[in-house]
C-alpha cells in the first residue's frame, strides 16, 4: 500500500562540478528502461534501473554500476582554465534536457495516509448523522448521557485532529525504496479496524435500523476511543522506539577516509540510511574531488620501477614464479617515494601558510576602509561628504585589493570549484551587514565546511543509492554493514550495538575524606 | 640484601654490638634512625630500593658508642637484640633501641659493601639473617 518509490533513473558524470551537480538528480522514470552504458562527449552515463522494488537486490545493482562507473571516471588533478569553462557548458547541456517537472511520487505515501486518517475522522460522525438522517421518527429519545458522549466524542475527535496534525501532516523528507513496516501496518491497522467497525455497523444498525440511539452513540464513542489508541501505538512505533540509543555506527567516506560516528536506536535500515544522511551533511566537511590524489610526479616514479618481460611462452609456470620473484625483488628494492611524498607535503604546507597569511592580511586591511555610518553622523560631517554606499557597494568596493589573495588562496587549497565570485561577494555583503571581523569573514573559506553550506536550495532532492545484502527493512544488528553510495563517492556504515553498562554503587561518606603527610622523621636513639 | 615478596629474606649482616653511654637522665646510643614501615620510603637516600621500609641509620655522632663499635651511616639495621626490624614502625623501632633496662644492644645490620667483600673473598663464611 505504502508503495514509495524507490530511486529509478541514476545519471552522473565524471566531471566533479558541484553546482551543476543539483541538476542530475532526478528520477526519470519517461526515459527508455534500457540500460544505457554509453558515454556521450561530456562523459555523462545514464543508468536506468527498473521501476519494481520488490524484484532484485540491491547489491547486484550496485555492482553492476560499479563496472560502468570504473570506465569512465576521470580525475581532476589541478586547476586551469579550461576546467572552469567545461563546467559551464556540460551545466548549460543540462538545463536544457532536464526539464520535466518536480516528481510527484514522493507525496503518494502521505497522501494515503491523508486520505485514510480523514476517513477514519468522518466514520464516527457518520455513524451519529446516519440514523438522523434516515430514520429520524423511530429513534428514541436520549437526554444526559447522549449529551455528556456528544462532548466526550467532540473533544476526543478534536485531540485526534490536533495530534494527527502534529505528528503525521508533515511534508517527508525522504522516499525510501521499500515499504516503510511500520507505517504500512498502521495503516492496514486503521483500515481493518474503522471497516470491521463499518461492517458491524451496517448489519446490527442500519439493516434492522436500530432504535436505541444511545447504543449509536455509544458505539461511536468506542470508535473514536480505539483510534485514539491506535493513534498512541503509532506515536510510540514511528516516533518514539528509535528514540533510544541501541547501535553505534560508524560511518566512513569512501574517498577520502572522513568518518563519525553516530548512536541511533532500533530503526530498520532504510530508515537509518536516512538518519545518517541527515547527518552527513552537517557534519561531515565537504567532499572535494581535488584533494585525492597524491601528485603524479610521485606515483609515477612509483610505476615505472620495474617492467616484467616473459620470454618463455611455453613454461607458463616457470614464468609465473619469475615474475613474482621479479615483484619481490622490485618491492625490496630501495623505495624513496614516500621521500618525495613527506617533502611534497611539507611544501604543499608551507605554501598553504604562506597564501593564508596574505589572504589574511589583504582582508583585514581592505575591511578597514569601510565603516558603518550611524544616524547620527550623517548631519555631523558636512565638510567631509563621503559617498554613502548600501552593502553591495561596499563589497563590491573592499572586493578588489582582496580578490589576487583570495583567489590564490582558493587554488592553493583547491577549493575554488565551490566558490564562485559572486558567491564571495555575496558571503562579503552578508558579512558586512552584520557587522562581522574578517575572521568571521573568512571562516568560510579557511576550513572546509560541511556539505550544507554549499547547498543550493532546491526542491528537486539528492539522488542516493542504499546497498546492502540483507533487505532493507529489517531490522539494524550487530555486525551489518551497509553503504549508501552517491556519484562518485559512498557511506559505509557500520552497525556495533552499544555496550551493556552494569553500573554499581559506592557510597563515600564525606566525613571519610582524610589525609595526612607522608611521614619522613629522623630520631636521634 | 634482597628482597623478594614471599620469600625469606636474605642478607649479608655484620654483629654490633653497642654500649650505651649515660648522659644525665638517659642512656643515648650516639645515632639516628629513619625509615618505618609508616613512613614514606621514597625520601630515603640511603636505600638501593626504594620501597624498601626498613630502618636506616641516617646520622652518627663522632666519637659516640656507636661510631666506635663500627655502625656506619647508612647501614641497614636488621636485628635488634634478637628482634627483628625489617618490619616495624618507626616508633617501634625507637622504643626497642632505647628500652631503659638494657646497657648493650646488639645490632645485626647490613650494608652494601658487605656483600661486596663476602663476593671477593669467596673463602669468607658470610653470616646470613632469615
Amino acid at each position: 500500500m505504502d508503495n514509495e518509490s524507490q530511486y529509478s533513473g541514476y545519471s552522473y558524470k565524471s566531471s566533479h562540478s558541484r553546482s551543476s551537480r543539483k541538476h542530475r538528480d532526478r528520477r526519470d522514470r519517461h526515459r527508455s528502461k534500457s540500460r544505457d552504458g554509453s558515454s556521450r562527449g561530456d562523459k555523462s552515463v545514464t543508468i536506468q534501473t527498473p521501476g519494481e522494488p520488490l524484484l532484485d537486490a540491491e547489491s547486484t545493482r550496485g555492482e553492476e554500476r560499479d563496472d560502468n562507473w570504473g570506465e569512465t571516471t576521470t580525475v581532476v588533478t589541478g586547476t586551469s582554465e579550461h576546467s572552469i569553462s567545461n563546467e559551464d557548458l556540460t551545466r548549460v547541456t543540462k538545463d536544457l534536457e532536464e526539464s520535466t517537472p518536480l516528481e510527484c511520487k514522493r507525496f503518494v505515501g502521505p497522501a494515503l495516509g491523508g486520505c485514510l486518517s480523514f476517513f477514519a475522522l468522518v466514520t464516527p460522525l457518520a455513524f451519529l448523522i446516519l440514523p438522523q438522517v434516515l430514520w429520524r421518527d423511530a429513534l428514541e429519545p436520549c437526554g444526559t448521557p447522549c449529551e455528556g458522549l456528544y462532548v466526550s466524542l467532540a473533544f476526543k475527535l478534536l485531540v485526534l485532529l490536533i495530534s494527527s496534525w502534529a505528528l503525521f501532516l508533515r511534508p517527508p523528507r525522504a522516499t525510501l525504496p521499500r515499504f516503510f513496516v511500520f507505517r504500512c501496518l498502521l495503516m492496514v491497522l486503521v483500515f481493518l479496524f474503522v471497516a470491521s467497525y463499518w461492517l458491524f455497523y451496517g448489519v446490527r444498525v442500519l439493516e434492522p435500523r436500530e432504535r436505541d440511539y444511545r447504543g449509536i452513540v455509544e458505539y461511536a464513542a468506542s470508535l473514536v476511543d480505539a483510534l485514539l489508541f491506535i493513534q498512541y501505538l503509532a506515536l510510540v512505533l514511528l516516533e518514539v522506539r528509535h528514540l533510544q540509543p541501541a547501535f553505534c555506527l560508524k560511518v566512513v567516506r569512501s574517498t577520502d577516509g572522513a568518518s563519525r560516528f553516530y548512536n541511533v536506536g532500533h530503526l530498520s535500515v532504510q530508515r537509518a540510511a536516512v538518519w545518517v544522511l541527515d547527518r552527513y551533511y552537517n557534519d561531515f566537511p565537504v567532499y572535494n574531488p581535488a584533494l585525492l590524489n597524491l601528485p603524479k610526479s610521485i606515483l609515477s616514479k612509483k610505476m615505472t620501477g620495474f617492467k616484467v618481460y616473459s620470454l618463455d611462452e611455453s613454461t607458463t609456470n616457470n614464468s609465473s614464479g619469475q615474475s613474482r620473484a621479479m615483484i619481490a625483488a622490485a618491492a625490496r628494492r630501495r623505495d624513496n617515494s614516500h621521500n618525495e611524498f613527506y617533502y611534497e607535503e611539507a611544501e604543499m604546507d608551507r605554501r598553504v601558510r604562506k597564501r593564508k597569511a596574505r589572504l589574511v592580511v589583504a582582508v583585514e586591511e581592505a575591511f578597514t576602509h569601510i565603516k558603518r555610518l550611524h544616524e547620527e553622523e550623517v548631519a555631523s560631517s558636512p565638510k567631509h561628504p563621503r559617498e554613502v554606499m548600501d552593502p553591495r557597494e561596499a563589497a563590491q568596493a573592499i572586493f578588489a585589493p582582496m580578490a589576487r589573495a583570495m583567489q590564490k588562496y582558493l587554488r592553493t587549497t583547491r577549493q575554488q570549484a565551490f566558490h564562485s565570485m559572486e558567491s564571495i561577494l555575496t558571503h562579503l555583503q552578508f558579512c558586512i551587514t552584520h557587522n562581522m571581523t574578517p575572521k568571521a569573514f573568512l571562516e568560510r573559506y579557511l576550513s572546509p565546511g560541511p556539505t550544507m553550506q554549499y547547498q543550493q536550495q532546491n526542491d528537486r532532492g539528492r539522488q542516493w543509492t542504499l546497498v546492502s545484502e540483507e533487505p532493507v527493512t529489517s531490522a539494524l544488528r550487530q555486525g551489518l554493514v551497509f553503504s549508501m553510495r552517491r556519484l562518485d563517492f559512498s557511506l559505509v556504515v557500520t552497525v556495533t550495538p552499544l555496550p551493556f553498562l552494569r553500573l554499581g554503587e559506592e557510597f563515600i561518606d564525606p566525613k571519610s575524606h582524610k589525609f595526612v603527610m607522608r611521614l619522613q622523621s629522623e630520631t636521634s636513639v | 640484601m634482597s628482597f623478594i615478596p614471599g620469600q625469606p629474606v636474605t642478607a649479608v649482616v655484620q654483629r654490633i654490638e653497642i654500649m650505651k653511654l649515660r648522659h644525665g637522665d638517659n642512656l643515648i646510643l650516639g645515632f639516628s634512625i629513619g625509615g618505618g614501615i609508616d613512613q614514606d620510603p621514597g625520601q630515603n637516600p640511603f636505600s638501593e630500593d626504594k620501597t624498601d621500609k626498613g630502618i636506616y641509620v641516617t646520622r652518627i655522632t663522632p666519637g659516640g658508642p656507636a661510631h666506635d663499635a663500627g655502625l656506619r651511616m647508612g647501614d641497614k639495621i636488621m636485628q635488634v637484640n634478637g628482634w627483628d626490624m625489617t618490619v616495624v614502625t618507626h616508633d617501634k623501632a625507637r622504643k626497642r633501641l632505647t628500652k631503659k633496662d638494657e646497657d648493650v644492644v646488639r645490632l645485626l645490620v647490613t650494608r652494601k659493601s658487605l656483600e661486596q667483600a663476602v663476593k671477593q673473598s669467596m673463602g669468607g663464611c658470610p653470616q646470613t639473617v632469615t
